[in-house]
């Protein structure tokens, strides 16, 4: 679904990303894990397309994307859950979701107006603040909007920076779930960057450690040795 | 009693031009954070779009104060709106996204712009021209015995009412004018949504552009038209834009109402000049006080 080869990314002259290879294949939960600033933020946001990159290549779909703008990535099935959620504040919530339909095609729409229904099904709390500005719902409910705002086109890569930063356990846990039953359902690749390593434990299929802008060390959940993850994490 | 009433009357009207034209520069800068330099040729432009209605179509059928005269002003205010935009849309495709996070580069190329329009208008005629308003619209409402409303200014009122609606129902109720509100409150999300944020540009910039021609429109029924008749009302455009808190309607419009009134009160009480120093001195005061203008978006997160 998603191969990045050889990636790399500056912020002016800095580099922040040094040949970062990684691979996220459908239907599997990829998570990416590091310390604060070794530049998975950045990963993410080279994929979706807000950072140019300077060198490498990302491929979608056997497409090569290195150049296009974030809007055509989206609308190539792209969604993203950036850090701090990236709800707009003074929108309903319900025109928050409507946003998320803008990727679609006009023969799209009305499958995502559906699709809106059935989020609110799965965080009922949407429904009920649906006129709500959407700046004055809780960390956890912002989060919740940002995730139903991009499931309700049923992307086919989705990208989250992470969700449970902030957010209080219950909510913790539907989002776990969530993710789990969004990677079983097997039509979605999904890459997570997450710091906390007991829920990237319990949703991800493969990791990746990070360190420097570099990917230092890789595998399946079941082989690759908790012991020496957490030497990566510790500060 | 009456003379206060009439100053705060004309400080409405000329509060609803100074509206019409600063919901243009107050979207360009809350949305691309361009300082549009050549905002006040846009007036100019949409009060000569007037002119040349009159001048070529009205006068040589009918005479100015002709049978139809009424219906062609009108069609001419569209007119303002509609060439006023598109001259807004040229401007934006052609230099500004191209100088896009150089504001400085921007302001000036903008102020380049605005006097070579201002030369093209001189160029074609460099005396004030005379546009004659319709005859419906000659004379006063009295309101009471001692305070007669001219129709001019009451029609410049409803106009800038009816302008403020449709911007609002347009902001509020369309998926274009939700695209707007989305990339001005985060421009990179709106983007990685789906949006073609360029293209947004593009249209909120026609869309201000073409509310300048509507308040150069109604300018010609204040007074006379020339290539300087932009850069008069600019500079207030500008107070309003910042009085009223950037990228917020009910700011705005607060702040044109209060900037007209306070001017127009002042002007009367003081002399010309001294009423705009010290409406230029209150501003200040103002801002010293709250930076952030009348009316602050504020965010929880």
């Amino acid at each position: 679904m998603l191969v990045i080869d050889k990636l790399q990314v500056y912020y002016g002259e800095s580099r922040i990303l040094n040949e970062v290879d990684i691979q996220v294949p459908p239907g599997q939960v990829v998570c990416l894990m590091g310390r604060n600033g070794v530049g998975k933020t950045t990963l993410l946001k080279a994929i979706m397309g807000v950072l140019r990159s300077r060198g490498g290549s990302i491929t979608y779909d056997n497409q090569n994307i290195t150049r296009a703008p974030a809007h055509k990535r989206a609308r190539a099935g792209i969604g993203y859950v950036p850090q701090g959620r990236g709800i707009f504040p003074y929108l309903t919530v319900k025109e928050n979701m409507l946003m998320g339909l803008e990727a679609l095609t006009a023969r799209e729409l009305k499958a995502g107006y559906d699709a809106i229904e059935e989020i609110y099904t799965t965080f009922p709390v949407l429904k009920a603040m649906e006129k709500r500005a959407a700046g004055t719902l809780s960390g956890g409910q912002q989060q919740q909007l940002a995730l139903g705002r991009v499931l309700i086109r049923r992307p086919r890569l989705l990208l989250l920076d992470e969700p449970t930063e902030g957010i209080q356990p219950n909510i913790v846990e539907e989002i776990e779930a969530l993710i789990i039953s969004l990677g079983k359902r097997g039509d979605m690749a999904i890459l997570l960057v997450e710091q906390f390593l007991d829920f990237a434990m319990n949703v991800a299929d493969y990791c990746y450690v990070m360190e420097k802008g570099h990917i230092v060390a890789e595998g399946k959940r079941e082989v690759l040795p908790e012991g020496r993850i957490r030497e990566y994490l510790a500060v | 009693m009456e003379s206060l009433a009439l100053q705060i009357f004309n400080g409405l009207s000329t509060g609803s031009i100074l509206l019409l034209a600063a919901l243009g520069l107050a979207f360009s800068f809350g949305l691309m954070k361009v300082i549009n330099m050549a905002h006040g040729e846009f007036i100019m432009i949409g009060a000569y779009v007037t002119y040349f209605f009159q001048a070529f179509l009205a006068v040589p059928l009918r005479g100015a104060q002709g049978p139809k005269e009424g219906l062609v002003f009108l069609l001419s205010i569209g007119a303002a709106f509609l060439i006023t935009g598109l001259v807004g849309f040229l401007l934006e495709m052609t230099l500004i996204r191209r100088l896009y996070g150089r504001p400085l580069d921007t302001l000036l190329a903008t102020w380049g712009v605005g006097l070579i329009l201002q030369q093209l208008a001189r160029s074609y005629d460099s005396r004030n021209l005379p546009v004659t308003s319709p005859k419906w619209l000659v004379g006063a409402w009295m309101a009471t015995p001692d305070l007669a409303l001219p129709y001019k200014r009451l029609f410049i009122i409803a106009l800038a009412v009816i302008c403020v609606v449709l911007i609002y129902l347009f902001l509020y109720r369309t998926r274009n004018g939700r695209r707007i509100r989305a990339a001005m409150q985060g421009r990179e999300m709106a983007s990685c949504l789906g949006v073609a944020t360029r293209r947004v540009d593009a249209l909120t910039f026609a869309l201000g552009a073409g509310l300048a021609g509507v308040a150069g429109s109604a300018l010609t029924l204040i007074g006379q038209i020339g290539p300087q008749l932009g850069t008069t009302y600019i500079v207030d455009a500008f107070m309003v834009v910042v009085l009223g808190g950037v990228g917020s309607l009910p700011g705005t419009i607060l702040a044109s109402v209060l900037i007209g009134v306070f001017n127009s009160f002042l002007e009367m009480s003081t002399t010309a000049t001294l009423g705009k120093v010290l409406v230029f001195v209150l501003i200040i005061a103002f801002l010293q006080w709250k930076p952030q203008g009348l009316v602050a978006l504020r965010t929880r997160s």
